[in-house]
């Protein structure tokens, strides 16, 4: 069975429990280890983890790094989660299982550059990188042995030993032959893991997992497989093909496939953005139109900021609320043309909020545009609004100030808190 | 209340008057008909509280009376019955329920009192005048493609009827735009036009007089007034409010002095133009026309399909120009224009440009160039 050293990448001897070289006990092993190329890399406890690098008091103590007394767990490290806090919980939850934990603001902007850092060190192995967030990956290293001069899983594994020495981070590796399997992979050994999974044990290793262990089924689909006999994947892997497809149509198909671990879809380096949104959740419920107003206002130059970074623009506009009582509402509305601009994702958005306001209070806010086109379609001149087209000459000039003297340098009256 | 009515008489009625009603409603007496027989006529009246609908037909009446049923099923239930048959409705006060009898098939439908039903109560109506079948169907055809469907801009979800004096005539006016083209259809404006408020009428209620007028041949009366509009015809009478905003002065971007003039082959120009879209995505991607002295090269590339270009000989003689327009608006447009030989009058590639017919005179059509 091959099997190599995480640490000093030698190979390692058969059944040995640490590496004979530099007695490590870290010995990937598989029997088809050649054969796996395509990973799943996640970065462990991502902000938390750089918190830590940034302020070396932080290491032995529980860090959760989330907005404010109302906000959610964004990250936990590792130390705050063996307290029972995890990822979205409400920070006031979150204070009352690990009281003494070291709650940090996001510095959303210090945690994208390193995101860009961990991208860069994933392009250095191969071009084939589908981003998945800031701090997640696929990778495609098929046919990168003569390249790198070593078969995918060392590359990888030295790519991780990589990370920790130049980022001061860690990150979980699982690797198979194919995205769903990796996916699962990377979550079996965390934090700094590396885990194999191959299409050969699939079959095995899902069985006795309930039917929404697989991706895309979620509790409504899950409640059907139920009514329909189909509660773990062993029971999925036993129905026949054509049978799930008669049954659920296309989604048959695919749970027939990936109940078997089998998973087509290839690592996608251009997978399209599909949606650009921003939200935030208040330090106190709001109900007042003025008040939730303003901070859409300043979601939506988020939202065009990014639109503009990346040369995209948005023909349908969705509000989202969430009330006090965690009821969401959204609420859509078509655009004439894909826009750019704040100013229009505002109008349509205010007017979605102002059917919404009330006396209902509000916990979360968030604004976000989909229908996606490439900017040159963005606000094309519009035969009759001729206000519109001074707006978005004001936008762009605005955007350029901004460019050169911050972006506090000018901004829109409504932001300003009324006395 | 009994009521003898032909079934084709009914069915008529009927296909008119439904689709008025909401298919989802909340209100549950609007998902009602309302039938109110008296001295051999049976009128049925449908709303949606926005546009209202009142048909007459002839029919057996005695004792008369009124009761409102669900709109929809009453419809299906009516298509279904054989053709020809006499179909007999009956029902009393004291059951909530009326009887729907023709041959060996009866049916039970459960009523709304009609003292619920909604009246869309028109209020005094300022103006009249009377219009014939095919020039109503004319305002409404050439101009009604260039309705918006943009919920901001809530005053361009209707057409913009209103009278102006064009020389030292009178006309009565259509305009339609959604901000990337805009239509325009006039006609001499009929007696009783003269002052008359400018409205904006809503999409569906287009929609339903359009299908109201495609069979008729007679005359409609058209009341007005600043909140209301009100058409009869053949028996049918349809209110409907109007949409409450200000049209924007449209005047300001018909581009009348373009001077770089083309004339085409009406029928050369729509088949060109629907040849070369064939590869522009749905989205309605850019025709790129190349104008040069006597030539028009029509061109479109979608990086996704592939290329398509098709040369023009066209009457221009002004200084060649590039410039592209979306490709389902030329269309939209295309089809409108009546005569042999169009005529688009262009300025540069980023103002509008103004499309018209040569010969036919009434219609306008203003497009908004794309980026290429």
């Amino acid at each position: 069975m091959a099997s190599f050293c995480r640490d000093c990448l030698a190979d390692a001897l058969e059944r040995s429990p640490r590496c004979a070289g530099c007695g490590s006990p870290r010995i990937a092993r598989h029997g088809e280890l050649a054969q796996m190329a395509i990973a799943h890399v996640d970065c462990d406890a991502f902000y938390a983890a750089i918190e830590k690098r940034d302020d070396p008091s932080l290491a032995d103590k529980p860090v959760i790094v989330g907005g404010g007394h109302r906000g959610v767990v964004m990250t936990a490290c590792y130390i705050a989660r063996t307290f029972g806090v995890k990822s979205a919980m409400p920070m006031f939850e979150a204070r009352r299982l690990c009281p003494h934990a070291h709650v940090i603001k996001p510095d959303m902007a210090k945690y994208a550059r390193v995101g860009r850092e961990v991208r860069a060190m994933m392009g250095d192995l191969t071009p084939q990188v589908e981003p998945l967030s800031i701090d997640e990956a696929f990778l495609d290293l098929t046919g990168t042995e003569r390249l790198h001069g070593m078969m995918p899983a060392k590359t990888l594994a030295r790519f991780a030993k990589r990370i920790e020495s130049e980022l001061g981070i860690t990150v979980s590796i699982g690797l198979s032959q194919n995205k769903f399997l990796a996916k699962i992979a990377s979550d079996l050994d965390k934090p700094r893991g590396f885990s194999m999974l191959a299409l050969s044990e699939a079959p095995a290793f899902l069985a006795p997992r309930p039917a929404t262990f697989i991706w895309g089924v979620g509790k409504a689909m899950g409640a059907e497989l139920a009514r329909a006999g189909f509660r773990t994947i062993r029971d999925l892997q036993r129905a026949d093909e054509a049978e799930l497809m008669r049954r659920f149509g296309t989604d048959g198909l695919r749970l027939a496939r990936l109940s078997r671990g089998i998973d087509t879809r290839a690592v996608d380096p251009d997978r399209e953005t599909k949606s650009v949104s921003a939200e935030t959740t208040f330090s106190a419920d709001i109900a007042d139109f003025r008040t939730l107003e303003r901070r859409l206002w300043e979601l939506c130059e988020k939202v065009s900021g990014r639109l503009k970074a990346k040369e995209l623009a948005g023909a349908t506009v969705t509000l989202k609320l969430k009330s006090a009582d965690f009821r969401l509402r959204t609420r859509a509305r078509s655009l004439a043309a894909p826009t750019q601009l704040a100013a229009k994702i505002f109008d349509a958005g205010r007017e979605l909020l102002a059917r919404e306001t009330g006396a209902t209070l509000f916990r979360l806010i968030g604004v976000g545009v989909s229908a996606l086109a490439p900017a040159q379609d963005a606000d094309p001149a519009d035969l009759v609004d001729h206000r519109g087209r001074r707006s978005a000459a004001a936008e762009h000039a605005v955007d350029r100030l901004r460019e050169r003297f911050g972006q506090s340098a000018v901004v829109r009256g409504i932001v300003l808190e009324e006395e | 209340m009994k009521i003898t009515v032909e079934r084709a008489d009914l069915l008529k009625s009927l296909s008119h008057v439904h689709r008025v009603v909401e298919r989802r409603n909340t209100i549950p007496i609007l998902a009602n008909v309302l039938l109110r027989a008296k001295a051999a006529e049976l009128s049925l009246k449908a709303t949606d509280l926005d546009l209202e609908v009142i048909e007459t037909v002839a029919a057996e009446v005695n004792p008369g009376g009124a009761t409102t049923v669900p709109a929809h099923m009453f419809y299906e239930i009516v298509r279904k019955l054989p053709e020809g048959a006499q179909i007999v409705l009956e029902s009393s006060g004291d059951r909530a329920a009326m009887s729907i009898r023709a041959g060996r098939s009866k049916f039970s439908l459960q009523t709304l009192p009609e003292s619920d039903f909604p009246d869309l109560a028109a209020g005094e109506l300022t103006h009249k005048f009377t219009l014939g079948a095919a020039d109503l169907k004319r305002l409404i055809d050439k101009t009604q493609f260039a309705i918006s469907t943009e919920e901001t801009r809530y005053y361009l979800n209707g057409i913009y009827l209103h009278a102006v004096t064009a020389g030292n005539r009178l006309m009565l006016r259509a305009v339609a735009t959604d901000g990337h083209r805009l239509a325009q259809f006039e006609l001499a404006a009929p007696a009783g036009a003269d002052g008359m408020p400018s409205v904006i009428v809503p999409r569906k209620t287009v929609g339903e007089v359009q299908r109201l007028i495609d069979d008729s041949k007679g005359e409609i009366t058209i009341e007005l007034s600043q909140s209301k509009i009100r058409l009869t015809l053949d028996g049918v009478v349809l209110t409907s409010k109007l949409i409450d905003g200000t049209f924007p002065d449209y005047t300001r971007v018909i581009p009348l002095g373009n001077d770089k003039l083309l004339e085409v082959d009406k029928k050369d120009f729509e088949q060109a133009v629907d040849r070369v879209s064939t590869v522009a995505s749905e989205r309605g991607r850019a025709v790129k026309f190349a104008l040069s002295a006597g030539r028009l090269v029509l061109s479109v590339t979608n990086p996704d399909s592939g290329s398509a270009t098709e040369e023009l000989e066209v009457g221009y003689d002004a200084d060649p120009l590039d410039i592209g327009f979306n490709s389902r608006y030329l269309l939209d447009i295309a089809a409108q224009l009546e005569g042999d030989t169009a005529i688009l009058k262009l300025a540069d590639p980023g103002s509008p440009t103004l499309l018209s017919d040569k010969e036919a005179k009434g219609a306008l059509y203003v497009l908004m160039p794309m980026r290429v």
